[in-house]
């Protein structure tokens, strides 16, 4: 097996080679198709690390604790250190992240105005994600956190649509708007560490032991602040920076308008990678550092006493159920589909939000009566965030390939475009049923393991959560009926409307893996399961 | 790991792998198509004209190979059935308890895992004999009724889809798999409703059904996942032959709403089935469903679909009967549920198809009515009755619709006859004459019963099939299959009478109206079909004409007209005067229907069980004169006053239909316009949903006030950015020049690029955010190294 690449370990190899890649693809001479293909080239090797990495993690046999770490000291002086180090639910994003960008690359074929830094700006993204995902440093992580932001804001800024300035500045606005939060919290959190520890330290392994701990131990104050309030203040600033990015509702305004200007691989990238770093923020770092904000009770008003996990997930619940209705009501079919990912990931946070709930609960009394609807809605929640990632990106594809052929996206100017299509049309179905849930595809099994796990703890939420599913298909339908279905509009006649050959061997690879996750969820899902079950405690019982 | 195929434990997964892998050969190979002007002859007559348009249309050899791929899947699936079936038939008395089945693990969940596996019982056996001899029968339809359609592979792929999700759900092990099979076989009736998708009518009754349905759906997710939460498993076996867990069910609280957990559960189940099997209030799905082409009708009326729903009921039974006893008048909420939508629909939905002129929707109303029997059996707890009407409904109603599609074939064939007739006399320039073609087709309407008439001689085989099929359905004694299946559920709810049970009577009163209806309206289709002279020129001309066409059209009606008589005889009681004897004998065992079936479910020979799980193995009801008179009343009842008022004296053309004078004006349009229910729902839910999208949602909630809190936010750090710059320029004139000087030249700059108003806003919040972002990073990190 390789351990490394370039004299790099295989995970800052992940991390460092894309930037790298970036800049060879700005050097090249200014020749369009060797830009494209370099870049493809380039795109490829790295999904093949990528998939080398989930493979190596596969067969580590890991079951606990991260594979593949290597760690350097880095800024010493804060106690920031190059840590890298994968499990399971960071294995599964680096595998999509590796996937998604060759594809993203074939797809942008389609641009023609100054491609070199088009494919750079593509290449450059997977390093910000990539350096999420694989990092255990708090420090880099809000880096890579920050570093992801800047390439998707050229992307729309500069090849997007019409609206594209007002979209990519709400959008980066939005993006710093939580990112000044999470710098505070992380500021707080490495700083009350250090003082316990008497060492500084960002490192997310000790971070996890010793945060939580940190009421019991260290006095009752810390700066002269009870502990319970900086608590509280770097749980808000930890949420609201990873609520807008995945985004929960009402957070998620800047998605539709994100989505529908960007163009179409920036679209893939977003919905399909972007929108995992928040929930997989969460996943990291929010659950397991405050299990006892999670469910200290808040009282509102008058309201029955709740605490955060439930209004997480009532956020959830609202995302699913208002997300499929408002994806219902546009006629923008990007903006159908960036607000399909509210839905879509809507579910997501009902996951983590029963994950916070009984890890939180097992965090103050002990027991493990939740234990099991935390595992199979934790889960669920990682394989939907997979899941999601290739449907959506799919989608967005598919979305884009029209809109380049007809230059509009407004639904009601489409219609019967199965007559001329057929191939672009069986397409279509298919990964509109994907993105449905429908059984025998992949994302029904994310649900399924959601509403399970979500059922016993927030049960009236989960019956609420159904209304969106029904809408979902509503929306779905939508789409299908207005851009497949009806009589041809006669509009179009002269167009070309089949799918090229170029843009079915980008989607192909999602299609498959839509297909194989529906029916052997297996393949993917043990490497989920086995870090899941750890992270909640399952393997000390 | 050696897996041995030939072991009948594995073997029943490669039974829906036929229809399946035919799926994936004909979508990924050989559904090849050119383009053609979509004036050309091959394009069809029920689209829209094009022009100058080119469309796709399959090529020939690609109809062909897709045609021939499809039936070699669907013969597999029979061969491997077949085999199956007759190694449980052959199994002896305990191949309820032991079955064949192997499963393996599909998903991890925690410490454990979930098993997928298949399994296959006596009821199991019952359906895969009933399912693929219907599927077989609707194929070898299709290649003649499809035969000029442009898109024949791909209905030959979707059709195999839809076979082998059926097939998937019957052998499956679990309430997942079963679920999987469920909804794909939800999408493929979609596709197929919608696969004429130029219509509008098509591709809005296709929504309809698969949003109608999705309702009950994501309630019986519910329902799926609660079981799964309070057994740790969906296995059938594991739950049903398992007292301790249904004694568990039935006693724990449920989690939400009040009564037991199995109550809670089967309750979300049953509504998965009324949206399936389209009983009230989710019936209105399936009328519309015929806007696609015959064979999908027969597809989803008889062989899959509705069938589905009432097949997981009786699958499910003791969980749904857990905590009560039907068979000793002691009920419960899911029972009372099914009995009394199920008796209900059956009366509600025969009704209307009095009233229904479409041939096609009279059928329609009597699946959903027929539906309704099953489901107000097993609502009593007649499990068995339901399972054998089950599957002689299949058969009767596969054969009705296909020989209703004949019908419409022909009067399409005889309205082209007299079209060609009529242009060839007006000597017509060829250049128009599609045109014209599709005018003549909007107007004429060929699935119009008020349009037929007299085509008992023009299509005699078509009315034979028919005849019978419309004679099972209507219950004509002793001679047919749906006279036994009918009878036995009429006897279950008499014996329950007897005893003084209300649900009992009521179900039987209410079955018996309805089968009553069901005879009176089947006569009146067949008179107004088949009798008398012709109402129109097409009908004049109908015929099937000659060919393959004709051929493959017939020979499954031949089929299927048979099971359409012999299917009952196979469950015939055995202590019924004369025909006990003659098909039950002692020799065989009696009532073999009954005997198989019954050991599908755990009884008490099997396991000890708990007094709140009844014995599922009820014995077939005694004869009683009674029922048995009732069901000869009403069929015969029925069919006499049909035979009196459209067949002795058939309704001529431009007459109304006598119904009308009968029930009167008002209450026949009200028959006839269903209740006006599809229009309630387009008031109180459609449109309601749809404003609530549009306006509450999109408008009010996320354009308006949340991002309408944005863009205050953006004004009101605009101001501070202004008060700030104001400051600066004031305070520290010279000093800091560079840092503000270059933030407001830059703000200037791109003020530029700015359009309207919300966009400023936004570019001062982005400047605001970049200050207040600069000065916040530097004090913290100040304060870092401070510390």
């Amino acid at each position: 097996m390789i351990d490394s690449v370039f004299g790099l370990d295989l995970l800052s190899a992940l991390v460092v080679l894309p930037a790298l890649s970036a800049l060879l693809v700005l050097v090249l001479p200014q020749q369009k198709r060797l830009i494209r293909w370099v870049a493809l080239v380039l795109g490829l090797g790295l999904a093949a690390l990528a998939i080398l990495a989930f493979r190596q993690y596969q067969l580590s046999e890991a079951g606990t604790g991260y594979a593949l770490e290597q760690s350097t000291p880095w800024f010493e002086l804060l106690g920031a250190s190059w840590h890298v180090g994968i499990d399971g639910i960071s294995a599964v994003l680096v595998l999509l992240t590796g996937i998604l960008t060759p594809l993203a690359i074939l797809v942008s074929w389609e641009i023609e105005d100054r491609v070199n830094m088009h494919m750079a700006l593509l290449l450059f993204f997977q390093t910000g994600l990539m350096g999420v995902f694989v990092t255990l440093d708090l420090l880099t992580f809000f880096l890579f956190w920050e570093l992801s932001l800047v390439p998707m804001y050229f992307l729309i800024n500069q090849w997007g649509g019409p609206g594209r300035q007002y979209a990519s500045v709400k959008f980066m606005i939005y993006s710093l708007g939580g990112s000044l939060g999470f710098l505070l919290a992380t500021q707080l959190v490495g700083w009350a560490v250090s003082a316990q520890l008497g060492a500084p330290s960002f490192d997310m392994v000790t971070l996890t032991e010793t945060w939580p701990m940190l009421a019991n131990t260290v006095g009752a104050t810390f700066l002269g602040i009870p502990i319970e309030t900086v608590k509280a203040f770097a749980f808000i600033g930890f949420f609201v920076a990873f609520a807008i990015k995945v985004p929960v509702w009402p957070f998620h305004t800047w998605l539709p308008d994100a989505h529908s200007e960007a163009p179409t691989a920036g679209s893939m990238l977003l919905a399909g990678a972007m929108l995992k770093l928040g929930a997989y923020g969460f996943l990291r770092l929010v659950i397991p550092l405050f299990p006892d904000v999670w469910v200290a009770e808040i009282q509102i008003l008058g309201l029955p006493a709740t605490n955060a996990a439930t209004l997480f997930a009532v956020l959830a619940m609202l995302g699913v159920v208002l997300g499929a209705f408002a994806a219902f009501a546009q006629n923008d079919i990007k903006r159908l589909v960036a607000y399909s990912s509210v839905n879509h990931m809507g579910f997501v946070v009902l996951g983590l939000a029963v994950a916070a709930q009984a890890w939180g609960e097992q965090f103050i009394a002990g027991g493990t009566d939740r234990l099991q609807d935390a595992i199979l809605a934790t889960n669920g929640a990682v394989l939907q965030m997979f899941n999601h990632g290739l449907s959506a990106a799919g989608m967005f594809l598919l979305a884009g390939a029209i809109y380049h052929k007809t230059h509009t996206r407004d639904l009601r100017q489409y219609g019967g475009f199965w007559v001329k299509a057929p191939i672009y049309g069986g397409i279509f179905l298919f990964t509109s049923m994907a993105s449905l849930g429908l059984p025998g595809l992949n994302g029904f099994v994310g649900e399924f393991l959601i509403v399970r796990g979500s059922w016993p703890v927030f049960t009236l939420l989960t019956a609420l959560a159904m209304i969106g599913l029904l809408f979902t298909g509503a929306y779905i339908l939508k789409g299908i009926r207005s851009v497949l279905h009806g009589p041809f509009n006669m509009r179009w006649r002269d167009t070309r409307l089949e799918i090229e050959t170029r843009e079915v061997l980008a989607i192909a690879p999602l299609l498959l893996l839509m297909l194989v996750t529906g029916v052997w969820p297996n393949w993917i899902l043990p490497v989920i399961n086995q870090s899941v079950t750890q992270l909640l405690g399952g393997l000390a019982g | 790991m050696q897996i041995n195929l030939g072991d009948p434990n594995i073997l029943p997964w490669l039974i829906p792998a036929g229809p399946l892998l035919a799926f994936f050969l004909i979508m990924l190979i050989s559904n090849r198509a050119r383009m053609l002007p979509a004036t050309d002859h091959a394009y069809g007559g029920h689209h829209p004209d094009y022009e100058g348009m080119e469309v796709l249309v399959v090529r020939g050899w690609s109809r062909v190979l897709s045609v021939v791929i499809g039936m070699a899947g669907v013969l597999l699936a029979l061969v491997i059935s077949l085999h199956v079936v007759s190694l449980g038939w052959g199994y002896g008395h305990y191949f309820g308890e032991e079955a064949f089945a192997s499963s393996t693990a599909w998903l991890d969940t925690g410490l454990t895992t979930f098993d997928m596996g298949v399994l296959v019982d006596p009821l199991t056996v019952i359906m895969l004999f009933m399912v693929p001899i219907a599927v077989l029968g609707i194929f070898i339809y299709s290649i003649g009724y499809m035969a000029h359609d442009p898109r024949q592979s791909r209905f030959f792929a979707l059709i195999s889809l839809f076979a082998g999700a059926m097939l998937t759900l019957v052998v499956a092990d679990n309430l997942l798999l079963l679920f999987v099979g469920w909804e794909v076989m939800g999408l493929c009736s979609y596709l197929l409703i919608g696969f004429w998708f130029e219509k509008e009518s098509a591709s809005a009754a296709a929504v309809k059904a698969f949003t109608t349905t999705r309702v009950a759906d994501v309630i019986m997710l519910l329902g799926i996942v609660y079981l799964y939460l309070e057994t740790g498993t969906l296995s059938f076996r594991e739950i049903l032959y398992n007292p301790a867990v249904l004694q568990e069910l039935a006693t724990t609280p449920a989690i939400i709403l009040g009564g037991s957990a199995a109550a809670l559960i089967s309750v979300f189940l049953i509504a998965g089935t009324i949206g399936k099997s389209a009983q009230f209030p989710l019936h209105a799905w399936l009328p519309d469903a015929m806007e696609g082409p015959t064979p999908v009708s027969a597809m989803i009326h008889a062989a899959a679909m509705v069938s589905a729903g009432i097949y997981a009921i009786i699958r499910l039974f003791p969980l749904f009967v857990a905590g009560a006893d039907p068979h000793h008048g002691l009920f419960n909420g899911p029972l009372l549920l099914m009995a009394l939508v199920g008796a209900g629909t059956a009366l509600f939905a025969a009704t209307i198809a009095l009233a229904q002129n479409d041939v096609k929707r009279v059928l329609a109303y009597s699946t959903i009515s027929q539906l309704g029997f099953m489901m107000a059996a097993l609502g009593i707890g007649a499990w068995v009755a339901a399972a054998f009407h089950l599957i002689t409904h299949a058969f009767f109603k596969a054969l009705l619709f296909m020989a209703s599609g004949s019908v419409i074939h022909g009067m399409e064939h005889g309205e082209h006859h007299v079209h060609d007739h009529a242009s060839h006399d007006d000597h017509d320039a060829s250049d128009d004459h599609h045109g014209h073609d599709d005018d003549q087709h909007e107007s004429f309407d060929p699935q119009d019963m008020m349009n037929m008439g007299g085509l008992q001689q023009r299509m005699p085989v078509t009315f034979i099939t028919f005849l019978i099929g419309g004679f099972s359905l209507a219950g004509f004694p002793l001679l047919t299959a749906g006279f036994w299946s009918k009878d036995e559920i009429l006897a279950d709810a008499w014996l329950g009478v007897t005893h003084g049970y209300l649900p009992h009577a009521l179900v039987f009163i209410l079955l018996a109206l309805a089968a009553f209806l069901t005879a009176f309206y089947t006569m009146r289709q067949l008179g107004l079909t088949f009798r008398g002279e012709p109402r129109t020129e097409a009908a004049r001309h109908a015929g099937l004409g000659r060919g393959v066409v004709s051929v493959t059209m017939t020979l499954p009606l031949l089929g299927l007209a048979i099971f359409a008589i012999v299917a009952g005889f196979i469950g015939v009681p055995e202590d019924f005067p004369l025909f006990g004897a003659l098909f039950s004998p002692e020799a065989v065992g009696g009532n073999r229907f009954h005997h198989f079936v019954i050991e599908a479910l755990p009884h008490n020979s099997a396991t000890e069980f708990f007094a709140a799980v009844p014995d599922m193995q009820v014995s077939a009801p005694p004869f009683n004169l009674a029922p048995v008179a009732t069901s000869f009343i009403v069929a015969l009842g029925g069919l006499y006053l049909g035979h009196r008022m459209y067949w002795r004296r058939p309704l001529r053309a431009g007459e109304a239909d006598p119904l009308v004078k009968v029930l009167g004006a008002e209450v026949h349009e009200t028959l006839r316009r269903k209740y006006y229910l599809d229009e309630l729902y387009e008031r109180v839910f459609v449109r309601p949903s749809f404003w609530f999208a549009h306006r509450a949602v999109d408008e009010f909630l996320d354009r308006g006030l949340i991002d309408g809190v944005l863009h205050l936010v953006g004004r009101v750090f605009t101001w501070i950015g202004d008060l700030l710059k104001v400051l600066n320029a004031w305070l520290i004139d010279g000093v800091g020049d560079g840092i503000p000087e270059g933030i407001v030249a830059l703000g200037l700059r791109l003020r530029h690029l700015q359009t309207g108003r919300v966009q400023q806003y936004l570019l001062y919040i982005a400047i605001a955010a970049i200050l207040i972002g600069i000065v916040f990073a530097a004090s913290a990190g100040a304060m870092v190294t401070a510390g």
